[in-house]
């Protein structure tokens, strides 16, 4: 299970504001201590998680937990965005699920061949979206154990920089 | 609530047989109706996945939705077995979640580096591991779509 005593950070990559504002009131709804961070569009969703542009302050985009990526977004949409989240080395161990209105074979087997960890299809209404937050924060916060930011940073330190005398 | 078209198979990787029997029990405990399949170690899983030895068949061994894999296994271990899969271009879009005994960070962060799609600690009790799979297939089974690979791949 994962640590409780640690708080979850969720990033939402979300063009329209009314869905963003929908799941936020949905995660509100549920009895743990989130921070949701959103971003409109691919190219910020990058931004924050280098840490780059607007985001250069360390408070301003903790690392996530697990990123919420729709798919049809202006500037670079989100199958750019997965392509690269999971090139890169720093990012990639980030789990991302998709979720969008989109219901094309060809997008649901190109996430999971770009390595997403999962795709689900947004719901219609508030109804939906609450048993869709519900079921993602059971499986993910509940039985999940996660790759947090600190973890990866220690093991990072202690696989790949010199070892210290201590 | 989207739901998959097909029912959703399994394919767990298990060297130990009481786990087995215990994952088999949580499954049915918490009403999957859905198939599910074994193999023994990684040598196993990666023969049953390119349809190799007794896994020839598709008809007893059908092409899995999702695969659920111990790490610690005899012959070829889950995290190369993980690594297999994910640079395997014919097999990579297969969701691989990860249960097992270990919770070191190492294998957390190794796993989920080399694409596991999330990673799962076996809870020590029976009700635990029912909890942990009725939340898995809650997540699995009826909120995420699974690629239909009949529809995509002619």
């Amino acid at each position: 299970m994962t640590d409780q005593n640690r708080k979850i950070t969720i990033l939402f990559a979300e063009d329209d504001s009314d869905e963003c504002l929908l799941v936020q009131k949905a995660f509100q709804e549920i009895d743990t201590d989130y921070d949701i961070f959103f971003v409109p569009d691919g190219i910020e969703l990058l931004q924050y998680l280098n840490k780059q542009g607007m985001f250069l302050a360390p408070a301003s985009a903790p690392r996530p937990d697990l990123i919420l990526l729709d798919l049809n977004m202006p500037r670079m949409d989100g199958r750019q965005a997965l392509a690269e989240i999971k090139a890169d080395p720093d990012l990639r161990s980030i789990p991302v699920v998709v979720f969008t209105n989109s219901h094309t074979q060809e997008d649901i087997l190109r996430t999971y061949d770009l390595g997403g960890a999962g795709f689900i299809i947004k719901p219609l209404n508030f109804e939906g979206m609450r048993e869709v937050v519900k079921v993602l924060n059971e499986y993910w916060f509940e039985v999940v154990e996660l790759a947090s930011g600190e973890r990866v940073k220690s093991i990072k330190s202690r696989l790949f920089t010199l070892p210290s005398s201590s | 609530m989207f739901n998959n078209a097909k029912p959703v198979t399994f394919l767990i990787a298990e060297d130990d047989p009481d786990d087995r029997l215990l994952i088999h029990e949580a499954f049915q405990e918490s009403r999957v109706s859905n198939s599910i399949n074994f193999v023994e170690d990684g040598v196993e899983l990666m023969d049953y996945l390119r349809r190799q030895d007794k896994y020839k068949d598709p008809a007893s061994s059908p092409t899995p939705d999702l695969i659920l894999l111990d790490l610690n296994m005899p012959r070829k271990d889950g995290r190369e077995a993980l690594a297999e899969i994910k640079s395997d271009p014919r097999l990579r879009y297969l969701p691989v979640v990860v249960l097992t005994t270990s919770k070191a960070e190492e294998d957390i962060m190794r796993s989920y580096d080399i694409g596991a799609a999330s990673y799962i600690t076996k809870p020590v009790t029976f009700d635990g591991l029912v909890e942990a799979i009725k939340g898995f297939k809650q997540y699995w089974v009826q909120i995420v779509c699974l690629p239909d690979l009949d529809t995509v791949r002619e």
